[in-house]
């Protein structure tokens, strides 16, 4: 199984007005793999989430999800076919407690939305699901804390959790290590060492030697365009990306 | 869970006896309340569990109202209840429905202002077209019955009121905690996370709003054939304000609080309004209701079902300092 390519961009581009914030980009994530996309600010790395994730419409260009084109599939169609994200600023439901976060996200798979007579809270399969991804990032002490109250690193916690209680096969994640602490940091990459092992993972960051050390496959992005792909060696290396990125030393 | 429950209990069971204590004035304003409780808590489903500001809410209100009447046998017969209301909630939730469906695409400012247009639009077909008896509005001559139960009777109209609140509230108690329930509150609190999870918040804003529609004609029905009398009044744009007042004096978020916020706030009318109270002054009620609301307002930010705990942490010297609910949820 390792190796299927479940998620392709095929030359996306985004245009808003006379600005191309995403110019003809084409990606591909496999199980298995963690791809790092890294650029500058404004290089079109959120845009490109956000594309993939169906949150906006490519001006051109395509989206194939395990082998299908959803291109004009809306994004909860597409969250529900297994395309997973979490966002650059935390977006959780902060009023809920750490387990309804989760209860709730694992609805989405599970919606029954017509059966009123029943208690969302006392749901079997949905509780036990938000129990078991609270658990896997670490957030099993504090299930039932409203989240409005943990602290940055647990948010940047929940929102994976969030997102693996949807059942995704792609991960697409916004800079989950931001703001984070060195120990968190080192448990999220834990993590994510993890959940690559049957998921494909897009991994937007900044913090350079954390995607260094744990991505497969390195894009970099420069102003919307695509300057290089290959192994993080092979990035390293590249002369476009030193000068354009690294800074050249 | 505690609280809630006893409240019901000793609430509901007040307005059973309150017949008994009270003469037929007491009775008939107590009835009255309740319809507007049940109007209330309609649009507390939407304002404050999904987060939608419907600013139409009359517009159903009276289109339950005026099919109570508009549909009674014109042979002077008896309205057949167990027919009449199941039609005039419909009629009601088929207007929600298409109203809905338009203004749901709209969001925030927007949607407050095409809801508003939408009711006004039903306020000017029953106050300009000989429909419904234009400004003069219709009677009802003969009240709907149902095998023993007589609605004439002040009693039995009583009676259904009551129980319309009673099953009105356990209802939507009820759906508010099921997968229907907590999927509205997460699109009141994160509709973008909603999206992104898999949710399409589109069906589910548009059932829970002619949920909303249907509910609202119910108690229109109900306010029809108390009064035996309907004019465009009760479609028109201060019932939706003083809906959305009831609720927010009763503290948005809480099923309570719209019922209590439609007592308090019709409570209120009532003292200002008495001259036995205010002599001449009575007669600026408006002023004096307008001023009282702001103040609590200002003074209960969350409400009146807010209050005890506000009291309790007042009282306890604040060593509470965690940040309430509510501002937390503003900054999602």
């Amino acid at each position: 199984m390792t190796g299927d390519v479940l998620l392709q961009g095929i030359n996306l581009t985004r245009r808003w007005g006379g600005l191309v914030a995403v110019n003809n980009v084409s990606i591909s994530l496999k199980r298995g793999q963690v791809h790092g996309v890294i650029g500058t600010n404004g290089a079109g790395k959120s845009t490109l989430i956000n594309l993939l994730s169906g949150e906006f419409q490519p001006s051109s260009g395509q989206v194939e999800l395990l082998g299908q084109d959803v291109s004009h599939w809306a994004q909860p169609r597409r969250a529900r076919a297994g395309l997973g994200r979490s966002y650059q600023r935390n977006t959780i439901f902060p009023s809920f407690t750490v387990l309804e976060n989760c209860r709730l996200s694992a609805q989405a798979q599970h919606q029954q939305a017509w059966a009123f007579w029943r208690n969302a809270h006392t749901d079997v399969i949905t509780r036990s699901i938000a129990h078991d991804v609270a658990l896997r990032v670490g957030l099993g002490d504090a299930l039932e804390r409203q989240v409005g109250f943990l602290s940055h690193g647990q948010k940047r916690q929940l929102e994976i959790a969030m997102c693996l209680a949807t059942a995704p096969q792609v991960l697409l994640l916004d800079e989950p290590l931001a703001g984070m602490g060195a120990e968190e940091t080192e448990r999220m990459l834990n993590l994510l060492q993890v959940l690559k092992k049957d998921h494909a993972i897009l991994l937007v960051e900044h913090d350079m030697d954390a995607v260094f050390r744990i991505a497969d496959l390195i894009t970099v992005m420069v102003n919307g365009l695509v300057i290089a792909t290959g192994t993080p060696d092979e990035v390293r290396n590249n002369p476009d990306v030193r000068t354009a990125y690294l800074g050249d030393h | 869970m505690r609280h809630p429950t006893s409240f019901v209990l000793l609430f509901f069971g007040l307005l059973a006896l309150w017949p008994v204590m009270a003469g037929s004035y007491g009775a008939d304003l107590v009835a009255k309340i309740m319809i507007f409780a049940l109007l209330a808590l309609s649009l507390e489903l939407l304002v404050g569990s999904t987060g939608l500001v419907c600013f139409g809410q009359a517009a159903f209100f009276g289109i339950g109202a005026y099919a109570a009447i508009l549909m009674s046998p014109t042979d002077g017969s008896a309205p057949a209840l167990w027919l009449s209301l199941p039609c005039a909630i419909a009629l009601a939730a088929l207007y929600a429905l298409a109203v809905g469906a338009l203004s749901l695409r709209t969001q925030g400012v927007y949607f407050i202002m095409v809801t508003l247009a939408f009711s006004q639009m039903a306020y000017y077909v029953v106050h300009d077209t000989p429909l419904g008896g234009g400004t003069d509005g219709i009677y009802m001559y003969v009240k709907p019955t149902w095998g023993w139960v007589d609605l004439d009777n002040p009693a039995h109209m009583y009676g259904l009121i009551w129980l319309s609140l009673l099953v009105g509230f356990l209802f939507l108690s009820q759906l508010l905690r099921s997968p229907f329930g907590r999927a509205l509150s997460g699109i009141r609190v994160n509709e973008q996370r909603m999206k992104a999870t898999g949710f399409s918040v589109y069906p589910y804003k548009l059932a829970a709003f002619t949920l909303s529609g249907a509910m609202a004609g119910w108690a229109g029905y109900l306010f029809a054939v108390k009064d035996g009398f309907v004019n465009p009044e009760l479609l028109s744009w201060h019932l939706s304000g003083s809906l959305l007042v009831m609720i927010i004096l009763g503290g948005l978020g809480h099923m309570r609080g719209s019922v209590l916020g439609a007592f308090a706030f019709a409570l209120l009318q009532e003292l200002f309004q008495a001259e036995a109270v205010f002599g001449s002054f009575a007669k600026h009620w408006h002023l004096s209701l307008g001023l009282t609301i702001m103040a609590c307002v200002a003074f209960m930010p969350h409400g009146l079902v807010a209050l005890p705990a506000q009291l309790r942490e007042r009282l306890s010297g604040r060593n509470n300092r965690e940040a309430p609910v509510e501002t937390l949820e503003e900054k999602a």
